[in-house]
């Protein structure tokens, strides 16, 4: 069983009893377990299950690579799936639920999988669920859905409850990794006057060190750490965060640090996670390495262990997971288990060293110890359902025959160590195969590189390969320092700490146990615990001509699950490798890809959830536009009112009420959102002939001319008014969407191929209010108000004048969107809401309502009127819509001038826009396409046309629309078809598009 | 004419840091060749400083002048002087190629003091906000988390705030949201 021990357990306090339950079971802890450690106390073995075969699953690492104690953490609103049960500190009322089983975590029907196991062979979804094709979506996808997916989905009805936020830091040198290699590259960069930044995943410093041994500088490793953390917390350069993962290196320097503030201590006010944002001249690796299983059958059962791991429960939080060990290694550093197990007062009933000649001076200590070491032996198979039981021993050297069998309830392996290079390799890090510690390292000579073509990132310590503790702090010594000279700082004489350790034999590869293990053995051998990836599926793939290594991992699934291979990858690879008959370096290995362990949605967020999810731009007048019924419509970024709802009345009453009333009295329309842009300059005439279609260069001042803007392509891209303000300046209206895209797209063309013109522009959109003043009583309102000459003699249709309008500063243009009479008038922003609240006051006796989005629709189509967006759509030109008028044949060029030549442009067989009327009065559904005679090669009908703008016109009471159709212009009358989704086919004529005052007084009274 | 009224009429929220609405203030966006003696005159004469050179601000009692491009300033004056300044700066720039308007109701403006300020603006703008890195003087044109700002730390250690002014909830809410008082950071 495994149990808590008397003694030991340095992160724990057990004067700090901690209540938690685990699928509803209540068990204690300490303070400073992690939820694996506690588990483990409780005798707790079995974790979950597996994700395809649903095979009960334990804790076999201590750390972030943990790929089978996956838990679901807390509950409801703080309910969050896939927790690794090692990386998750143990607080009070801790609530974890296993994973992948139904009904119960001891009884699980989906185990019968595991019988099938034979039928699910690598690739078994791209073999199997190709044929028949029906079947995928009534009987295969229905299965798969209700057995895959590690964890279940929060709640999609409940909101997170936690907050989350960014932090931005800058720092010379970002060193990845609180162990010592860390600390003691923190120290040599911090030395020379650098700005560091230090940050550690887990709780506590000092990585591995404490529980490996030896002695740095004379003194327990512990010792040392805790001088070295103090000098590092007095030094002012530099900054020091726990439980803060390096996850993501980027280019430039740029690197994610998610800190988990809250985790341990939930329902803390204040952030959860805080996701560090973070430019580093050079960044330190020292992000350790990550101990290797033994490929053997049965290396799944629960109790079988990472040597590392398992003294990691002993030192860490003195728990024992077995009394009966068996420890079996290729390497010397499995011998610290079996010493430290021996001296914890465990049974290690046999250490089986794959090695012929065994191991070195800590394979004598163990002996002396009178633990029984065996050379050459290996294991053959470890039996047992959700606990080890047993353990068939073999010769490593072949293939698993003359088993001897021991009595056994835990198994700690040790298949060497591989440094964790994952941060080094996210931005183009390159790797060289390490043949005497059989992994991948980092080459040093091929960085990921930075702007100036130099490295930017340093891998220190074991993460660059150095194992032991002397190495390892020689290693970061000098990267520290040199991090610091590339960050430009002068070099100071870092010197590495004296330790002593003991001495360690040469390690064997090790890729399968044993050495030819017969195929029944190598089906129950896993490589990927958390996909249930084995040997066989690895080999069967190379069989079916799967030889490169990212090909084999998308087929297998090797790697590809949560853990993405952490335990996995160098053992799969290895067993493609040797499979192909190729060296390991040849085969490679797959991507690293950052994050480095799963980081949460939320972090990634930030800030942007509720209220500050999207900026909303409002304009001077939004608060009584919300208050006085305002259906909100997102137009970009701002909110326009659609319409301005009555109690007693539905949206579209309101829109119809709204058009009436405009055409009858007298509307308002916020039109504050239009762009506004000032063109200034003595090049600015010529300027703005390029920018528009027509001829704007000879506009007079104080009058307004409506203008086209056409890409380079040719295509629509936006319209508005021009007002023509003085000898050298013009002003721009341009669509709501378009005024930031049109600034732009002026200081593009002026700063990439006209950069020699006199020409600047500014875009004052936000600084005026814009009132649209629409009826037939306008000229009445603003003359009750009183101020400057609105006659028409004074002010007559398409010309502007400044002035004042009931006390406000203003500049008045006779505009008209609607074909009504109509002013717009523009006031300081900040005097917007003042200058609304007049109109409507003075506006009273004249039947004043404010009117929406839809209302101006509405009345521009019935008067013909394009809208950007609906009548165009990057496809459309402007001689498509009828207004060739507007385009100068005098000008010798201007942006689109060229493309509208071509062929296909000017050819006249394209379609057109013409006005639509239903034969029956019925309003034409939005988008919907004409059909002509004949099918397309798809067997589809031809399409002929299709709706841009359709209403119900409550002037004319009927439906009305606007569409491109086929050689429209020439097919007026005609009756054409379009079918509805609804399954009507609607019947509309072809009309001029012009349905309302078509010789247009009413503008020009 | 009525009261002219800022966007978020004076709110305030105090957490790690005080975010504050500052009220409207006279700006004037200038774009001509910095180098030109007429316009560092104007400059002067409309501010009372000398031009700045990139990314600073200089600050004066009644106002100032901030680096915003290689041939844009942005220029603080008293609200109610922004059009005589305006038309005394079109004047003196009449013989060059300059362009001066008024954007001063364009723009909401925070005022973000105490000691967690540091910390809140590092929350959503991608700048370097230690005290070695942004000092006295600084002005910076940003992105404030998905909008567009500008600031600058004064000698009293305040930073001022400018953005657009349909956008000034979202700021004061983004501001008050980054300074939560359980959000210190700890590191300025």
């Amino acid at each position: 069983m495994s149990t808590r021990l008397a003694k030991q357990g340095r992160l724990i306090d057990r004067s700090q009893p901690i209540e938690f339950t685990f699928n509803g079971a209540r068990m204690s802890g300490y303070e400073g377990d992690t939820l694996a450690s506690a588990l483990l106390a409780n005798d707790q073995m079995m974790m979950g299950r597996s994700f395809k075969y649903h095979r009960p699953r334990g804790v076999v690492a201590s750390g972030a690579e943990e790929p089978n104690a996956l838990v679901g953490l807390g509950n409801g609103d703080r309910f969050e799936p896939n927790q690794r049960a090692t990386t998750t500190e143990l607080f009070g009322g801790l609530s974890a639920q296993s994973q992948n089983h139904w009904p119960s975590l001891d009884f699980d029907v989906g185990a019968i999988n595991a019988k099938l196991s034979r039928f699910l062979p690598a690739g078994f979804y791209y073999k199997m669920f190709m044929y028949p094709r029906s079947f995928w979506k009534h009987v295969y996808e229905p299965i798969i859905r209700k057995s895959a997916g590690l964890g279940k989905a929060p709640d999609k009805d409940l909101i997170d409850a936690d907050h989350y936020e960014h932090f931005y830091f800058f720092a010379d040198v970002l060193v990845v990794g609180g162990g010592i290699a860390g600390l003691q590259a923190a120290k040599a960069a911090a030395l020379s006057g650098a700005k560091v930044l230090l940050i550690e995943q887990t709780a506590n410093w000092g990585g591995r060190a404490p529980v490996d041994g030896g002695t740095i500088d004379g003194t327990d490793p512990e010792a040392w750490i805790e001088q070295t953390l103090a000098e590092l917390a007095a030094m002012d350069n530099v900054t020091l965060r726990n439980r803060c993962m390096g996850a993501g290196v980027y280019d430039h320097g740029y690197a994610l640090g998610y800190e988990r503030l809250s985790d341990h201590t939930p329902g803390e006010p204040g952030p959860r996670h805080r996701l560090w944002r973070i430019r580093a001249s050079q960044i330190v690796t020292a992000t350790g390495a990550i101990e290797r299983p033994l490929s053997f059958a049965g290396n799944d059962v629960p109790g079988v262990m990472l040597a590392g791991a398992m003294r990691d429960y002993v030192v860490n939080w003195g728990v024992t997971p077995g009394q009966r060990v068996v420890v079996v290694t290729n390497n010397d550093d499995a011998y610290r288990t079996a010493i430290t197990l021996h001296k914890a007062g465990v049974e290690v009933v046999r250490i089986l060293d794959a090695r012929p000649a065994g191991g070195g001076a800590l394979m004598e200590e163990a002996r002396q110890l009178g633990i029984r070491v065996e050379p050459g032996r290996a294991i053959a198979k470890v039996t047992g359902g959700k606990r080890v039981t047993k353990v068939a021993i073999c010769a490593q050297d072949g293939e698993g025959g003359a088993q001897e069998d021991i009595a056994a309830d835990a198994v700690a392996m040790s298949g060497g160590w591989s440094p964790v290079v994952h941060l080094w390799s996210h931005c183009g890090g390159k790797l060289i195969w390490d043949d005497a510690q059989a992994h991948f390292r980092p080459d040093a000579t091929r960085p990921p590189l930075g702007d100036n073509g130099a490295g930017f990132v340093i891998a220190a310590g074991s993460a660059n390969g150095a194992m032991d503790l002397s190495g390892v702090l020689a290693d970061a010594t000098a990267a520290g320092s040199a991090a610091a000279v590339a960050a430009g700082f002068a070099a100071k004489d870092a010197t590495a700490p004296v330790t002593s350790e003991n001495e360690e034999a040469p390690m064997l590869p090790v890729w399968l146990m044993p050495a030819k293990a017969d195929i029944k053995l190598r089906m129950k051998t896993w490589l990927d615990y958390q996909n249930d990836v084995k040997v066989s599926d690895v080999q069967l793939a190379a069989r079916e001509g799967y030889e490169s290594v990212e090909h084999t991992k998308r087929y297998t699934t090797l790697g590809m699950a949560t853990d993405q291979g952490k335990l996995s990858n160098i053992n799969g690879l290895a067993v493609l490798a040797d499979t192909l008959g190729a060296k390991i370096p040849q085969v490679g290995t797959t991507t690293f890809r950052p994050p480095y362990t799963p980081i949460s949605m939320g972090a990634i967020g930030g800030e942007a959830r509720g209220e500050i999810f999207q900026p909303i731009r409002k304009t001077p007048m939004h608060d009584w536009h919300q208050a006085n019924g305002a259906d909100w419509e997102p137009v970009g970024q701002w909110r326009r009112a659609y319409a301005f709802v009555g109690s007693n009345e539905t949206v579209e009453q309101a829109v119809a009420r709204e058009v009436i009333n405009t055409r009858e009295n007298l509307g308002l329309l916020d039109a504050s959102t239009l762009g506004k842009l000032i063109v200034k300059g003595a090049d600015a005439g010529r300027f703005m002939d390029m920018m528009y279609t027509n001829m704007m260069s000879n506009l007079k001042i104080g009058k307004c001319r409506y203008g086209l803007m056409c890409s380079e392509n040719g295509f629509l891209i936006d319209d508005g008014v021009v007002a023509r303000i003085d000898e050298d300046t013009w002003l721009c209206h341009t669509t709501t969407g378009g005024a930031e895209r049109i600034h732009g797209h002026m200081e593009e063309w002026l700063q990439t191929e006209w950069w020699d013109w006199n020409v600047y522009v500014a875009n004052i959109t936000e600084q005026l209010a814009q009132v649209a003043v629409v009826g037939p009583n306008a000229r009445k309102v603003l003359e009750k108000l009183g101020g400057m000459d609105v006659s028409k003699e004074a002010l007559p249709f398409m010309e502007w004048r400044d002035g004042q309008i009931g006390g406000f500063d203003c500049r008045a243009y006779r505009i008209s969107f609607s074909g009504e009479l109509s002013y717009e008038i523009a006031v300081p922003a900040s005097q917007g809401q003042a200058f609304w609240t007049a109109l409507m006051e003075a506006g009273k006796e004249f039947g004043v309502m404010p009117y929406g989005t839809e209302c101006l629709h509405i009345l521009r189509a019935e008067k013909g009127f394009i809208m950007i967006g609906d009548e165009s759509d990057g496809t459309v030109i402007p001689q498509d819509l009828g207004l060739s008028w507007a385009i100068s044949k005098k000008k010798d060029d201007f942006l689109g001038k060229r493309a509208q030549l071509r062929s296909h442009m000017a050819d006249p067989d394209r379609w057109q826009l013409v006005g639509l009327e239903t034969v029956d009065g019925s309003v034409l559904p939005d988008g919907a396409y004409a059909t002509g005679n004949g099918v397309n090669a798809n067997g589809q009908r031809n399409v002929i046309g299709r709706v841009t703008s359709t209403y119900h016109s409550p002037t004319m009471n009927k439906g009305i629309a606007m569409g491109l159709v086929h050689n429209g212009r020439k097919r007026m009358d005609e009756v054409i078809e379009f079918p509805g989704t609804d399954g009507t086919i609607y019947k509309a004529k072809i009309v001029d598009q012009v349905f309302y005052d078509k010789e247009g007084e009413k503008q020009n009274v | 004419m009525s009261d002219p009224v800022s966007a978020l009429n004076g709110a305030a929220f105090s957490g790690i840091a005080t975010v504050e609405e500052a009220g409207l203030a006279g700006m004037i966006t200038l774009r001509g060749d910095l180098g030109s003696k007429g316009l560092g005159a104007a400059v002067k004469a409309a501010t009372g400083v000398d031009i700045p050179t990139a990314n600073k601000v200089a600050l004066s009692d009644e106002g100032g002048a901030a680096w915003m491009s290689p041939d844009e300033l942005l220029l603080m004056v008293p609200y109610t002087e922004v059009e005589g300044k305006l038309a005394a700066l079109t004047e003196a720039l009449a013989g060059e190629h300059a362009l001066a308007v008024n954007v001063s109701d364009a723009r909401a403006v925070f005022r973000l003091s105490g000691d967690g300020a540091r910390e809140t603006l590092a929350k959503v703008c991608p700048v370097d906000l230690s005290a070695e890195a942004f000092v006295a003087g600084q002005f910076r044109r940003t992105r404030m988390a998905q909008v567009a700002a500008a600031f600058w730390l004064d000698e009293g250690g305040v930073f001022t705030i400018v953005c657009f002014r349909s956008v000034a909830d979202y700021v004061f809410n983004l501001l008050s949201n980054a300074a939560h008082p359980h959000s210190k950071v700890g590191v300025y």
